[in-house]
């Protein structure tokens, strides 16, 4: 996030795109909530009429991934409005008359062809944004998974640029984190492209500070992305070491990905339990969990706190740090003898400018949001708010681009994919937590009351959605939170893995997987319980995973 | 920090050099903060119920009266503005007797006047006030007020209101902190009842069981049922500060152990991005923890089509080691890849991308972010 959780509560007017957050950061929601019951106004762009969509001043429910068509049309309004920020365009960003020029074409009726959205309401959502004196933007990875995935962020940042919203208070381009330490991993280097704190591995004279630092000369060019390390598994890659991620669950396309892992000459897996990934290792360590592991974590307003453990793990299980510097040193590699959790952080803070500033002891209180660039720094609650990092925050000529796959009459239905409140992600951890079968005890699809009867289908009844990657058998659940032709299941239960479904491309840029849009056909089925003579479907036996 | 939204103290200036005279003594305050809040940073401990630093004042409970110099008749001190020149005495005989009288009739109304702290976060604040102020005379007994609801079978939030004091703090801490507005006030008097919209299940209502009503509930009417299943596991009650596992909020919680068990969940009202607020995961998902199906020792696979079997850390580590060196010696360096987990700390990912590069000299490392 550019800006603080605090100041969700002070903008104006909120945008939200893209992010169920009353469901995925509930806690964070209860901010906005405030603001709202302070008096601010929201706008909610969402396919589905999510929780925060109920309390929205305008809900737009766009078609899924037809978010680029929405934000250049409230670009374009927002111009010719003349709610521009013009000392702001000037003073700290670059082709900012380009992009004026760029968006006049970009009308809310064309947009509305696309998005099919009211163009009103989205000449009214413009001017409401435009207008503020401080407009937030919050987004999900409904903004990010998709093909267009850079393009849309970039159009987000395009609206904060003309208006202004940026290094104040209460005003931001705030993407929220979907995972306790995402962040951090990034903050920490596990990414092809960066070494820890973000210093690009491509610059020779990072090449040489690491050669320094761990004694060997690392290659300078970027590394593969994980989609394309799967994607050449068996032909190129043959070993991977795969840390606390059920991977043939949460990845796209699961046969493919199967059929990856399954190539590999070496598959080392490091989890909690016996995942559906571990189960196709050659080796299996056993991790410390939460709550039993000492160290670091960074939230999505770059907040860096500690975890403590509170108990012993069970058996032999070991920190994951040390899982791995022990192999290290069974790999006969040298500089890998770590004692403790505290010094493994204290030297990620000695490489990194984003952490020059603290060590373990500094962040006993969390006090500290990166960048914190030297001791005695007070740390960075907001960002840009004197300047861009690299000087001025450029606009991006952008244009709306269908998804790789789009509806068609033999797969007329969209499916989309996320997350419900009181599961997380597989339930390798809340399907093991008591109680809370009792709130979600199974997976249905939302399908909205209309498309229930044109398709033949039944509130309670059983459907099968297919695409070419495969089929998914799913009970209905009949709801106007979704829009006509669109539906969606959450990837929580493994009894409804659509992710054997999705699959539809990558964004160019980050590779990040398509997982929100994917045509797919929707058909009634006989119950499997009725089939298969038994109990019916319920939640999953989590003791066999 | 402060968790107060209203009559937070300014910091831009204004009302700075304000003084009042509180218990004889002249102290600063700046403008916008109550009798209270002045009185509670110079640790005049004035007794109350229905306060929640994190809510609206409310001045339900009227424990926290106090005398103010020109005033007919004692002061609610939460709903009451400091005010330059303010003589205010928060502890006279006076105050105190009625204070008592006040605790002997809530007293009155309550089946059960002690409850186990497992209850929750506040769940002690009545009986500490009971002892405080000598109160459990039993002088007023007659009429109790509440009606439980043995009924709700859901297995997170006990509703027992035979022990409800009308406080309010869960219904406004429901609307104010939460913006859910779950529940609400039925009936007056004697038949007040906390309810759902048409008296249902909290689970056929707009809850989201995030537990926030537990954790304000100063009589224990309203208890953590996760945390009191595990009242009878022996040991003191440790806590250990630290941030929930779940979403990327990073909300701060104090696990609470005995011995080597997680016993609940107690959310910290300064952790500073929760401010004492937490989601039905991070209250109530905790024990995946000590669950059975935990790997609790290493697995090797010998043959390709073979079975997992466990193994000791020194076999397991030589084998996969043993493998790893093979492909890079068949295959290259660039053979091998690692992904780092969003969900393990900082120093995981960290000792994850070392490997690779300290180890390999390739960038072939990544996280679980892109899917």
């Amino acid at each position: 996030m550019s800006n603080p959780l605090a100041d969700m509560e002070k903008p104006d007017v909120i945008f939200c795109i893209g992010t169920n957050m009353t469901e995925c950061h509930p806690v964070a929601a209860t901010r906005l909530k405030r603001a709202l019951a302070r008096g601010a106004r929201m706008i909610v762009a969402d396919p589905r009429r999510i929780g925060l969509a109920d309390i929205a001043d305008i809900h737009l429910p766009i078609r899924v991934g037809s978010d680029v068509s929405l934000l250049l049309a409230m670009a374009h309004v927002i111009a010719r409005e003349g709610l521009v920020d013009q000392a702001f365009i000037d003073e700290r960003t670059a082709h900012g008359e380009d992009f004026l020029k760029h968006v006049e074409r970009y009308t809310p009726e064309w947009a509305s062809e696309i998005c099919e959205c009211d163009p009103d309401d989205i000449e009214r959502a413009a001017i409401m944004y435009g207008g503020a004196d401080r407009g937030a933007i919050y987004y999900t990875v409904g903004i990010t998974e998709h093909i267009c995935g850079v393009d849309n962020v970039q159009s987000l940042c395009n609206l904060a640029l003309m208006t202004g919203n940026l290094g104040r208070e209460g005003t931001g381009v705030n993407p929220m984190r979907g995972q306790n330490n995402i962040q951090g991993a990034g903050d920490s280097g596990a990414l092809p492209n960066n070494y820890p704190g973000f210093q690009s591995v491509t610059v020779p004279a990072h090449q040489e500070k690491f050669e320094r630092a761990y004694g060997r000369r690392i290659d300078l060019e970027t590394g593969m992305t994980k989609v394309t390390a799967l994607d050449l598994c068996g032909d190129g890659i043959h070993a991977m070491i795969i840390d606390g991620e059920n991977t043939l669950v949460t990845d796209p396309d699961r046969h493919h990905c199967e059929h990856a892992l399954k190539s590999l000459e070496c598959l080392v897996v490091i989890d909690l339990f016996m995942t559906e990934t571990a189960k196709v290792a050659d080796v299996v360590l056993p991790a410390t969990a939460w709550a039993e592991t000492d160290g670091v974590c960074t939230n999505t307003e770059r907040r860096v706190q500690r975890l403590r453990a509170a108990v012993p793990p069970p058996g032999d299980a070991r920190p994951d740090w040390w899982i791995v510097s022990q192999l290290a040193q069974r790999m006969g590699w040298e500089g890998f003898e770590f004692g403790s959790a505290k010094e493994v952080f204290n030297e990620l803070c000695s490489l990194s400018p984003t952490y020059a500033g603290l060590d373990w002891d500094r962040i006993e209180d969390g006090e500290y949001q990166w960048p914190v660039p030297h001791e005695g720094h007070p740390g960075t609650p907001r960002l840009h708010e004197e300047r861009f990092e690299n000087g001025r925050g450029i606009f991006k000529m952008l244009a709306y681009r269908d998804p790789e796959e789009v509806i068609s009459d033999e797969y007329p239905i969209w499916l989309t994919t996320g997350r419900r409140l009181a599961q997380y992600h597989t339930r390798t951890q809340t399907g093991r937590a008591g109680g809370i079968d009792y709130l979600l005890p199974e997976e249905t699809l939302e399908v909205h009351p209309d498309d229930v009867a044109r398709l033949g289908l039944e509130d309670g009844g059983w459907a099968e959605m297919s695409n070419p990657r495969g089929r998914v058998q799913v009970k209905v659940h009949a709801t106007n939170k979704s829009p006509r032709g669109t539906v969606f299941a959450s990837f929580a239960f493994e009894d409804v893995p659509v992710n054997v479904l999705t699959g539809g491309g990558y964004d160019p840029v980050t590779q990040t997987a398509a997982l929100k849009a994917c045509p797919v056909a929707l058909k009634p089925v006989a119950s499997p319980a009725a089939l298969a003579g038994d109990g019916g479907s319920g939640a999953p036996a989590l003791g066999q995973l | 920090m402060t968790m107060k939204r209203n009559g937070t103290p300014s910091a831009n200036g204004t009302g700075v050099g304000l003084t009042m005279t509180l218990d004889g003594e002249k102290v600063a305050f700046t403008r916008g903060e109550t009798v209270y809040e002045v009185a509670e940073r110079h640790r005049s401990e004035i007794p109350t119920l229905c306060y929640d630093p994190r809510l609206e004042s409310f001045g339900g409970c009227r424990l926290c009266v106090v005398e103010v110099e020109g005033a007919r008749n004692p002061v609610a001190s939460c709903t009451t503005e400091a005010q330059p020149g303010m003589r205010v005495r928060t502890r006279t005989a006076a105050l105190e007797t009625q204070r008592r009288i006040l605790m002997e009739m809530v007293a009155s109304e309550n089946r059960d006047l002690d409850v186990d702290p497992m209850h929750g976060y506040a769940s002690q604040e009545m009986a500490e006030l009971l002892d405080r102020y000598d109160a459990r005379t039993g002088r007023f007994r007659g009429a109790t007020s509440g009606t439980s609801r043995p009924d709700d079978d859901n297995p997170f939030i006990g509703r027992d209101y035979e022990n409800c004091i009308s406080c309010y703090r869960c219904v406004r801490v429901c609307a104010e902190q939460e913006g859910d507005y779950a529940i609400s006030i039925m009936n007056r008097g004697f038949h007040t009842q906390i309810t759902t919209e048409f008296g249902g299940l909290l689970k056929d209502s707009a809850c989201t069981f995030c537990g926030q009503c537990i954790q304000t509930c100063p009589t224990g009417a309203l208890g953590d049922l996760k945390a009191l299943a595990n009242k009878d596991v022996p040991g003191e009650t440790e806590k250990t500060r630290t941030i929930c596992t779940y979403c990327g909020v990073g909300c701060s919680v104090d696990v609470m152990t005995r011995g080597d068990r997680i016993v609940g969940i107690l959310p910290a009202m300064d952790g500073p991005a929760n401010e004492g607020a937490l989601c039905v995961k991070g209250q109530f998902a905790f024990d995946f923890v000590g669950h059975p199906d935990r790997l609790d020792t290493p697995y090797v696979r010998d043959e390709k089509d073979g079975p997992l079997r466990p193994s000791t850390w020194d076999e397991a580590l030589d084998f996969a080691a043993g493998r790893l060196r093979k492909v890079v010696e068949g295959h290259g360096r660039r053979s091998v890849y690692g992904i780092a987990s969003g969900r393990a700390p900082h120093e995981a990912a960290y000792m994850m991308q070392r490997f690779i590069r300290a180890g390999l000299g390739t960038n072939h490392i990544d996280n679980c972010s892109r899917a």
